[in-house]
């Protein structure tokens, strides 16, 4: 992990509430893995003091992509950044998806909820060069959240579509979705990311279909490099359950490790 | 070149520039970012007897330049600290100090006897004013007469020297610094962080799991610097300030106030190398102003 002061802002595509950033920093990019994330300062200010943390979406050569959500005051400073800007960040930091060399020739499923797709579009580009056939299954509440439908069809990856409102695609919920897809064929494996709830759901159908399955989760985070044990969650160890920290061994973890929120099912 | 040593009595230091403990982990995270050994020191994370599970999330809670903690001071315990991290602590030319944490007199008198066999470090930090770990924010540094039982306990059962943490839950900073000087205490540190709270006004419920928690960060720094200033005024024992410092120009408040040294907290979770650059600033007020010795800063506050 490196700190990167003079990353910058190379590309800005807005849809309403949505950002996707091209940054250059050739440091961070070349060891980034899907599943990872930046700590990024916001203000240079006091306030707001802390970093965001932001999930890795893309990497192309020198250039990482960020893709995410308006969601209070930190991310709103963070979008109204522009081309050509500096920014600090920190990264890459965590554990990433787990890319097994048994995923090759399989169909995997790859679901992202919301601003939950971020990181999933790195996932899917990287489990394609591993000679895997990922299916992205890519949910929103409305037609317009679900924004980079455009990106995913011209990479020419499989992608379906679900809207809650039924305004796009298959008319619910992403785990509907899922669930038909896991009924079509069962996949060698099962990626999420997204709100609690849907992976929560997404979690029950693994168990109950025998897929094995890794979640990305997500908290507010003080530092972002394990000094500060704020983020944590539930998670099942050799020692039994335990508060663990997910910016160091997370943010993704396998399905049978996860104590959700209300109990498993 | 300014000389940016300073001397605790019991411990040099090779600048006045340490880490708050609870905002730099064990220390070893912090590798990646700066030189350890650029330190004055490193206070690490506080140690209970055995390992301990801390408060149930949400844990933090950003405010308007600050950061409200509910960690319930998490932890590995002695013996992992001792098996896994101090070996690798103790190779650095930095000072090491251990933040101690008890339930009870005796776990804090078996924790210091632990650790007081083990090699490579320095002092430790008695840490008897967390706002997290008792009911409604209560802690041994909040009265005189607890403060001074335990640091004398603790004190008798120590071959290290000891720093005191105090709280700022307090009436009268002076008064606790007096009884932790009476108590034996080889220097004081504060403060702690202040006992607060933040509400989610949709559904009505306190944002920290814990309901209180600790205020930290750069919203604290004048009443710290107020606090350290009254300490510093009352006793003899070198005093060490603490309190949302981000920059240099912030850590030489705290030592012209009366501070002998000053430790980082909040500023690590914003910037992990914070603390090399505030040496830097440091060391670049100094040489603009032509002072030769960092300690000819200390406790230079004009009164007219």
């Amino acid at each position: 992990m490196t700190k990167d002061p003079g990353a910058r802002i190379v590309g800005v595509e807005r849809w309403g509430d949505y950002r996707l950033f091209a940054i250059e920093a050739p440091a961070v990019a070349r060891e980034a893995r899907p599943g990872q994330f930046l700590m990024i300062k916001i203000s240079g200010q006091s306030a707001p003091l802390l970093r965001r943390p932001i999930s890795i979406h893309a990497r192309d050569g020198n250039r990482l992509g960020i893709f995410f959500q308006v969601a209070g005051k930190g991310t709103e400073i963070l979008a109204a950044r522009e081309e050509g800007d500096a920014l600090d960040i920190i990264g890459p930091l965590g554990k990433g998806f787990t890319l097994d060399a048994g995923l090759q020739g399989e169909r995997i499923l790859c679901v992202g909820g919301g601003r939950g797709i971020a990181p999933i579009y790195f996932l899917a580009e990287e489990l394609r060069v591993l000679g895997a056939h990922p299916v992205v299954l890519y949910g929103g509440k409305t037609a317009a959240d679900i924004p980079l439908r455009p990106k995913f069809e011209r990479a020419g990856l499989d992608l379906l579509c679900s809207t809650d409102d039924g305004s796009f695609g298959f008319p619910g919920l992403v785990t509907a979705l899922a669930e038909k897809e896991i009924e079509r064929g069962r996949p060698a494996f099962l990626f999420a990311c997204g709100p609690d709830a849907m992976m929560k759901a997404a979690s029950g159908l693994a168990a109950a279909r025998g897929v094995p399955a890794e979640f990305s989760l997500e908290s507010l985070m003080g530092c972002g490099i394990g000094a500060c044990w704020g983020c944590v969650k539930r998670i099942r160890g050799e020692d039994g359950e335990g508060w663990v920290k997910i910016c160091e061994d997370g943010p993704v973890f396998p399905r049978e490790r996860i104590v959700w929120e209300g109990g498993d099912r | 070149m300014t000389d940016l040593a300073v001397d605790l009595g019991f411990l040099k230091l090779r600048n006045p520039v340490l880490t708050a403990s609870g905002t730099f982990g064990y220390g070893l995270e912090f590798e990646p970012f700066l030189d350890l050994e650029a330190l004055g020191g490193l206070v690490v994370k506080g140690l209970y007897y055995g390992p301990r599970e801390g408060n149930p999330p949400p844990r933090l809670v950003e405010t308007p330049s600050g950061l409200i903690n509910a960690i319930g001071l998490q932890g590995i315990g002695v013996e992992a600290f001792a098996e896994k991290v101090l070996p690798r602590l103790a190779r650095l030319k930095t000072a090491v100090i251990v933040n101690v944490c008890g339930e009870t007199e005796d776990e804090y008198v078996r924790v210091v006897e632990f650790l007081g066999r083990k090699e490579g470090i320095a002092a430790f930090e008695l840490n008897i004013s967390c706002p997290n770990v008792r009911q409604g924010g209560a802690c041994p540094a909040l009265a005189p007469g607890t403060t001074r039982d335990l640091v004398r306990t603790v004190k008798r059962a120590s071959r290290l020297p000891v720093i005191v943490k105090l709280s700022p839950n307090v009436t009268s900073i002076a008064e606790i610094a007096a009884a932790a000087e009476e108590g034996g205490a080889d220097a004081l540190s504060l403060v702690n962080t202040f006992l607060a709270m933040a509400i989610d006004i949709e559904t009505r419920r306190p944002k920290l799991a814990n309901v209180f928690g600790g205020l930290s960060g750069p919203a604290i720094r004048p009443i710290a610097l107020r606090m350290v200033y009254q300490a510093a005024a009352r006793v003899k024992i070198p005093v060490i300030g603490v309190g949302g410092i981000m920059t240099g120009a912030d850590a030489l408040e705290f030592l012209i106030a009366g501070a002998k040294a000053v430790e980082i907290g909040t500023a690590n979770f914003v910037d992990p190398d914070a603390p090399v650059r505030i040496v830097r600033e440091l060391q670049e007020f100094c040489e603009r102003r032509g002072v030769s010795r960092i300690e000819d800063v200390i406790g230079t506050l004009e009164l007219r």
